[in-house]
């Protein structure tokens, strides 16, 4: 290893090391970056994939037509659907309808494939729960979802809806 | 002043008796002790919200306005947490060494004057004192290694123990133009000699070589080999847990402050003011602004440089600043003579 005389004059001023510490004392004074979550929240983009939401119609049938889209797109295998026998053509629905949470990955394939926009990932993600049976969503849960959503869902949509 | 020593003198022989010597050493005793113990966790809390403000971030602020709490959160943590002793460790010396850690640590600071006259002990050998005790931190370093019988920790205490040994080589070899100057080896003296001048400006490349091997003796980034965490988990404090680490830490952080103050009174002029007309600020004020801004680049530096590899740190430690100071006495020891201070 040789050293030429300027950088030997270099090594020895600590130039580099000055240089170093003039970044970090300049960071220091530059306001900080942090989001204190639980009182300050981001902005989430529409197109954020949360928590599912199974939404109706306006006049408060239910979108779903039981087509098994989701199901057969989604690739974790988190969803089934049982198609309600009772219900006649006109207005096919589910009887039952669970996503098992624990399975999602949040892909959002299912809101993709869906022709009748009836299921959307919403903005939700503060999903925690307390043991892993609560993860198991059934067909209450998720209209539910839709009812608690319901303005941020369609405004998503909405804003959404020209890239679609 | 004086008269009101008297008084707390005679009332204490009052109400003590024959034994009021021992309770005023006592009181001495935990007058300095508390404010060092204070100073001290109020460091782990400066040092996290340096850091945070220069990665960007806020640093902690839930325990009490701007988390001025926090240390007191963490050592009721750390009070309830259990002691825990591996089965294969020597118990004695597993529980002495953060002891010995710590309390070489705090004993160096009884000789370290505040300001003029307010010190503990005034001995005539202060800065050997202070040397000489705060190198005796490195047995419990070299002992909690050994006990711990671990290998991670092992490999920790060996490479604190030749890291402290080196640097302690180079420190001491920057100091002794200091001792030069002053012709004393009293810390007093030592900074009532820089009325003048403060030692920094003859010895600006001793000041440096000083401060960058304290920061190796009390082991802080970028030295901060024994303990990397890559490499050794948490180096020779691996196997410890509750007060037992929390020693280890307080005796880390005492001996940061420990060096910063000695630094301080070596080449920053300990109390004295920059100016002569500052000096309605008292002494101990100049005192702790110099030390907090020497802790500062402590943390400054922890934010900023990388770790040094080992190889690099011992050719750092004697092939660099051995040289440098040993350069600069011979310097120090030709100016003397012919500027004729000797």
């Amino acid at each position: 290893m040789s050293l030429s005389i300027k950088d030997l004059i270099g090594s020895l001023a600590l130039s580099e090391l000055v240089a170093g510490l003039g970044v970090t004392l300049k960071y220091m004074f530059k306001p900080s970056i942090t989001i204190q979550y639980p009182e300050q929240k981001i902005t989430l983009s529409p197109r954020f994939r949360g928590e599912h939401v199974l939404r109706r119609h306006d006049d408060g049938t239910e979108r779903c037509v039981a087509c098994k889209l989701c199901e057969a797109v989604c690739p974790a295998q988190a969803i089934f659907i049982e198609i309600d026998t009772e219900s006649q053509v006109e207005n096919r629905k589910t009887s039952e309808y669970d996503i098992d949470n624990s399975r999602c990955i949040f892909c959002g394939y299912c809101q993709e494939a869906c022709p009748v926009d009836a299921i959307v990932l919403g903005p939700n993600c503060e999903m925690t729960t307390e043991t892993r049976q609560d993860l198991l969503s059934n067909k209450e849960k998720l209209l539910a979802n839709g009812e608690r959503w319901k303005e941020q869902v369609d405004a998503n949509l909405a804003a959404d809806a020209k890239y679609r | 002043m004086a008269e009101i020593l008297q008084v707390i003198h005679s009332f204490g022989e009052g109400l003590f008796g024959a034994i009021w010597p021992l309770v005023w050493a006592l009181i001495k005793i935990n007058v300095l002790m508390g404010p060092v113990m204070i100073c001290v966790s109020y460091l782990t809390l400066a040092e996290r919200k340096v850091i945070g403000a220069m990665q960007v971030r806020i640093g902690p602020n839930r325990v009490g306005f701007w988390g001025l709490l926090q240390p007191f959160a963490d050592a009721a943590k750390l009070f309830f947490k259990e002691t825990h002793i591996p089965a294969a460790a020597d118990t004695v010396v597993f529980l002495i060494a953060p002891t010995l850690v710590l309390v070489p640590a705090l004993l160096a600071w009884s000789a370290i004057p505040f300001a003029e006259g307010v010190v503990l002990a005034d001995v005539n050998i202060g800065i050997l004192y202070v040397l000489a005790i705060s190198s005796l931190g490195v047995y419990g370093v070299l002992m909690s290694g050994w006990a711990s019988n671990n290998r991670y920790s092992f490999l920790g205490a060996l490479r604190s123990a030749s890291q402290m040994v080196s640097y302690e080589v180079a420190m001491g070899f920057s100091i002794i133009p200091v001792v030069m100057l002053a012709g004393s080896l009293n810390l007093t003296d030592i900074v009532l000699d820089q009325k003048d001048m403060w030692n920094i400006i003859p010895l600006f490349p001793l000041a440096i070589v000083y401060f960058i091997s304290v920061v190796a003796e009390t082991n802080r980034t970028p030295f901060d080999l024994p303990e990397a965490e890559a490499e050794l988990v948490a180096g020779f404090f691996t196997e410890y847990s509750a007060m037992s680490f929390g020693l280890f830490f307080l005796g880390e952080y005492a001996n940061m402050i420990l060096v910063s103050a000695l630094a301080t009174i070596l080449f920053l002029g300990g109390w004295l003011p920059p100016v002569e007309w500052l000096s309605i600020i008292p002494g101990f004020v100049w005192f702790a602004i110099k030390v907090g801004f020497l802790l500062f680049v402590f943390l400054w530096i922890r934010a900023t440089f990388p770790r040094y590899r080992y190889d690099q740190l011992m050719r750092l430690g004697w092939k660099v600043f051995l040289p440098i100071a040993l350069i600069w006495i011979f310097v120090t020891g030709a100016a003397m003579h012919l500027f004729g201070l000797a």
